[in-house]
């Protein structure tokens, strides 16, 4: 393998061209890590949403999405009372709007709700949360873009509410939501007796199986799913990921034709050179070797220079107030493992073709016309 | 052609096949689906340290032989073997070019953006020769042919006959037993085409190098050991 040693003294040679390549696979790199590191962001933040304090969730079968699930009082009751459960904490979503801010996203919960007992209060308390009428109560992030303080009126959903609280969660999605009482809320939504989910917390972890075959032998409407199996499953977490991989793909795939055309255009430019190599005794093989070399070097430093690319946007767009809790910079090792092998496999096949055609130069043919 | 039969090239001496650098026995080739006939029953022997000379114009079918002799075409019909090995075949064309033989081009064939020293690194990279041992050969070789301080000369900053002695360097790196020489004082002046040629016949008189050197140029034909005319895709003893 020591005719490699020429891989780095060509891409120095053809630096140009060598660059157009690496920033091809780097756009592509920081464009797919990007999207992919904000949408499994906004899932984490979902997904913890659910599982706070929680073991399992429980909701309606065959429910498009959570936001029509319906899960009656009855069934919290009912669930409440199996012997597995510890806590059961219903939880309804809603989307309102107020002048200005036609999403927003709305938690009807329970006083004792775990969220309101993690949450840092800016003003008002736990204490305080439904004990008085017309009252609701913000997350920090909602309470700075609706310009709102404790103790003032806001419009929200053509109704006036009145700001009992500000708190302010990790969660980048609670932080941007308005909270109510459950009841209020069901009354608001029109949704009176109704929950959209229930948080469930088990005595016992192992008491996962009986749980779930008590919850649905007596309410075969309802589906009881352990949270890693309901984030496994959940339609738009799905769709949210077959959209970020099929983005950075597309992203990628244009980095590799980039690269493509920079090995293609370096064998076409090099058809004299690789017909004295193949003079000086280098095989078919060899020279498809430095081709694919030369490719997968483009590729490395593609990758390394678009990780770090994507890093920067990504610490930038965390800093920014309006994307708080919105983008994770931690990096999954899946997420890492899938851009290397998609960066190398889109260098690798662009270095085919010119690898191939390149393997096939006829020394005699080449060098006949000096 | 039989064992120890005599053909031009041979100088009329019986000499068994297994004792020659290369032999052609009637070769033929053409190009262009066979409009184009180039050699046209071509047959030769080179001994080792001989030098021979393909004498002819320009489109008699000099270049065509050696680059059959090189494993760089293959002939249409007719044997032909190099260093014991048959240019017809795959396998043996690539020993070959690695180990047994040396090529210099009437443009010299460098990489003119690389340093004279990383041309000569090219075929000791291919054989996969450590980088000291290479390098080593390089001092030897450059500092035979005067190139010593030009080491780290890139190719484009180089004169013609000290491209075309760098040539003649890579040529040996691997100790070929036969240099198969294109025209290689074609593109240079009078006195330069007169060193590199002396060079050669150094090569095939001090290192028992055997060379076949294609020119047009009667005067360097005539100091090799032998002249085969080539016209019209025939050679001829002179």
């Amino acid at each position: 393998m020591r005719f490699l040693r020429l891989v780095p003294t060509n891409l120095r040679r053809h630096r140009i061209r060598a660059l157009i390549g690496v920033a091809g696979i780097a756009f592509g790199v920081a464009a797919m890590l990007t999207i992919l590191a904000i949408v499994t962001g906004a899932i984490g933040m979902f997904e913890r949403i659910l599982a706070t304090d929680s073991h399992f969730l429980v909701f309606e079968r065959n429910v498009s999405d959570l936001f029509f699930s319906s899960v009656s009082t009855e069934q919290v009751a009912a669930v409440r009372a199996l012997p597995q459960v510890d806590t059961a904490h219903p939880l309804l979503f809603g989307i309102v709007s107020s002048p200005g801010h036609p999403i927003i996203t709305c938690f009807g919960v329970e006083p004792d709700d775990p969220r309101l007992a993690k949450a840092e209060w800016r003003s008002g308390s736990r204490a305080e949360f439904g004990a008085k009428p017309g009252e609701i109560f913000l997350g920090s992030r909602a309470a700075e873009f609706l310009g709102a303080q404790a103790g003032e009126e806001i419009e929200i959903g053509r109704a006036h509410f009145r700001v009992g609280g500000i708190f302010k969660t990790e969660n980048g999605f609670e932080d941007g939501g308005v909270f109510l009482p459950l009841a209020a809320a069901q009354e608001f939504f029109h949704r009176e007796g109704l929950s959209s989910v229930v948080a469930v917390k088990l005595r016992h972890r192992d008491q996962g199986g009986a749980f779930k075959a008590a919850v649905e032998a007596k309410y075969p409407g309802l589906i009881a799913l352990e949270n890693r199996e309901f984030n496994q499953s959940y339609t738009q977490f799905r769709i949210l990921h077959f959209t970020a991989w099929a983005v950075g793909i597309c992203a990628f795939l244009l980095g590799g034709l980039g690269v493509a055309n920079t090995m293609l255009l370096s064998v076409f430019s090099r058809i004299r050179e690789i017909a004295i190599l193949r003079v000086c005794g280098f095989s078919s093989r060899q020279v498809a070797a430095l081709i694919f070399t030369e490719a997968a070097s483009i590729a490395a430093a593609g990758l390394a220079i678009g990780f770090l690319i994507g890093l920067v946007v990504l610490v930038s767009l965390q800093n920014v107030p309006q994307f708080h809790g919105y983008i994770q910079v931690t990096i999954q090792p899946g997420i890492v493992v899938g851009i290397i092998g998609t960066a190398l496999l889109t260098a690798i096949a662009g270095a085919v073709y010119p690898a191939q055609y390149a393997s096939r130069i006829q020394p005699a043919e080449a060098l006949r016309y000096e | 052609m039989n064992d120890t039969s005599p053909t031009p090239g041979n100088g009329g001496a019986k000499l068994r096949k297994n004792d020659l650098v290369a032999w052609a026995d009637e070769v033929w080739k053409s190009y262009d689906g066979g409009r184009i006939g180039v050699l046209q029953g071509a047959s030769l022997e080179v001994r080792p340290g001989q030098m021979v000379a393909l004498w002819g114009p320009s489109g008699s079918g000099k270049s065509t032989l050696l680059h059959l002799l090189g494993g760089l075409d293959v002939p249409d019909r007719g044997d032909l073997s190099v260093c014991g090995l048959d240019p017809r075949k795959e396998a043996d064309r690539l020993m070959l070019r690695r180990k047994h033989l040396g090529f210099v081009f009437q443009l010299h064939n460098l990489i003119p953006d690389l340093t004279v020293e990383e041309n000569l690194h090219v075929p000791a990279l291919a054989v996969g020769r450590p980088r000291g041992e290479s390098a080593e050969r390089i001092r030897e070789l450059t500092e035979k042919v005067g190139l010593g301080h030009r080491l780290g000369h890139r190719i484009q900053d180089l004169s013609g006959g000290e491209r075309q002695r760098t040539a003649i360097c890579r040529a040996l790196m691997n100790s070929p037993g036969l240099i198969l020489a294109d025209e290689p004082t074609g593109s240079l002046d009078e006195k330069t085409g007169e060193t590199v040629f002396a060079l050669l016949r150094s090569l095939a008189e001090r290192e028992g190098i055997a060379v076949v050197l294609a020119t047009h140029e009667r005067r360097f034909a005539e100091a090799c050991n032998h002249i085969l005319r080539v016209r019209e895709g025939r050679l001829s003893e002179v």
